[in-house]
């Protein structure tokens, strides 16, 4: 029935079912949520490493609060305070880390591939929290659970992504993720950020400058974050973005009626999103971190709980 | 190995039978229905318990709650081989502070099971009682648990099986009792 998954490094790979089996695991983790007491002894004795070799608060929070409530123990390690800054290359860092013994491994890396190219060579369960402009899957898997349960289904919805799709990993896993349900996905933003390979990456992709195109007929809008240091003359200034981009009541107005409001966090209120769109009743990104949670629980729960995975050989380096 | 049927331990009629005597007593012993609650195990004890609560409200006129817990987060037997087994929601719609409860089962056998099920309850709050029902008492505990209330108290051997089918769940009703032989 379902491929055994033993590590989850992107979206791309899995199978529509692989996708909706995750989801719905999430399902009980979501009521365990509201449970006077979060703690679980599932997992008790078992010890998750979260390596976040890039900035994370968010993502590195959910994780390892999802490992919490599951019994699990957490070793954390943040390229800040490693031995990275004195050149060990990541082979070696995630080497050291298995030689603890953990019986799964977070890894948030700012190189494309970098969790694929660590779960190639060590026998431990990896979870991709982040690589590079390649993919975010945890957080499609948690967009994908507020729109099936905001709307219903996932399938025959019309996406826009509006923002810097071309350093998005997070519109890249949705693209993934929701075009295998036949969502039909616009993606807007200035030119620069929207090179037309964006369309190859899935069926039924669509590039659109013009925001009130793109926000028209649109039953789900994912604001990307807007990194301000990309935003500077003469390309494209931060007063021009907001004037072209921002999602405000008004442009709002031109979705479906109900259409809802994504954003990965964090946002930057006044620049890609008016506080008024955040704060709406369209908006969803307080759900969005409560179903991190119940994503990330269901997956530590199949990922690290389950049989070991055997080591490969060791030639491969 | 063989999964062999022995005999029948109870029919369709004799479970209906069964189930009209728990329900009488759980009221009984409970002196009432007042902040009675019955929360199935799932899968079987679900259906079990939305009859023994169908039983007393066609004889009280009063409903008490009913509730599902899955207990699969709160098994002793996790798999270090093999893929987890898949997690299912609870289906408690009450809040069990306070509560006089009665877990219901199909069959009750090492006790482990009735364990993860009271830690599961734990979670959602402090119930003033915790009693357990039962359709079947096999024997051959493995922790200090027993019914309170008990349909039928069968002799087994460890290598035999209690199977319980139930219409919601198998489409048939009966109990039966098989063995294995190699």
């Amino acid at each position: 029935m379902l491929q055994r998954l033993e590590h989850l490094l992107g979206i791309e790979d899995l199978t529509r079912e692989q996708i909706s089996f995750i989801l719905d695991q999430a399902k009980p983790f979501q009521e365990f949520q509201r449970h006077p007491l979060k703690k679980l002894a599932t997992l008790r004795g078992k010890t998750v490493a979260l390596a976040f070799f890039e900035n994370s608060t968010r993502t590195r929070i959910s994780f390892a609060t999802a490992a919490a409530r599951l019994g699990a123990d957490t070793m954390n390690l943040q390229a800040e305070a490693s031995s990275l800054k004195k050149g060990e290359s990541l082979l070696d860092t995630v080497r050291t880390l298995e030689a603890m013994r953990p019986d799964g491994i977070v890894i948030r890396h700012s190189s494309s591939g970098a969790p694929e190219f660590v779960a190639d060579r060590l026998g431990v369960p990896i979870v991709n929290a982040g690589d590079g402009t390649h993919e975010h899957p945890t957080q499609a898997l948690l967009d994908a659970l507020t729109i099936r349960d905001r709307k219903g289904k996932l399938e025959g919805w019309n996406l826009t992504i509006l923002g810097d799709v071309l350093h998005s990993r997070v519109a890249r896993s949705n693209i993934h993720l929701l075009s295998k349900f036949g969502v039909r996905i616009t993606l807007c933003g200035p030119a620069m950020w929207m090179p037309r390979e964006l369309e190859t990456l899935a069926p039924n992709v669509r590039r659109v400058t013009r925001i009130e195109e793109a926000l028209d007929s649109a039953d789900v809008i994912i604001a990307l974050r807007v990194q301000t240091e990309r935003l500077h003359e003469p390309a494209l200034a931060a007063e021009e973005y907001i004037l072209r981009y921002q999602l405000t009541p008004q442009r709002l107005q031109l979705a479906r009626p109900g259409a809802l409001v994504l954003h990965p966090g964090p946002m930057i209120r006044g620049l890609e999103i008016d506080g008024a769109v955040a704060d709406g009743p369209q908006s969803c990104v307080l759900e969005q971190v409560t179903n991190g949670l119940a994503i990330r629980m269901a997956l530590l729960y199949h990922l690290v709980g389950g049989a070991a995975v055997e080591p490969p050989p060791p030639s491969k380096t | 190995m063989r999964v062999v049927e022995k005999r029948q331990l109870l029919s369709a009629e004799e479970i209906s039978r069964t189930l009209q005597r728990l329900a009488h007593e759980i009221v009984e012993k409970s002196g009432g229905t007042k902040d009675l609650a019955l929360i199935g195990v799932r899968r079987r004890g679900a259906p079990l318990s939305e009859r023994l609560a169908k039983t007393v409200k066609d004889f009280s006129g009063v409903e008490i709650p009913v509730g599902t817990i899955d207990i699969t987060l709160y098994r002793d037997d996790l798999s270090t081989v093999g893929p987890q087994p898949v997690v299912h929601s609870n289906e408690i719609s009450f809040s069990v502070d306070d509560r006089d409860l009665v877990i219901v089962d199909d069959v009750l056998y090492t006790g482990r099971t009735i364990r993860a099920a009271m830690n599961g309850l734990f979670d959602l709050g402090r119930p003033k009682r915790i009693r357990l029902c039962v359709l079947i008492d096999r024997g051959h505990r493995e922790m200090p648990i027993e019914a309170t209330f008990i349909g039928n108290s069968v002799q087994t051997s460890d290598t035999e099986i209690v199977e319980v089918h139930l219409k919601e769940i198998d489409g048939d009703e009966r109990v039966v009792l098989v063995d294995r032989v190699p």
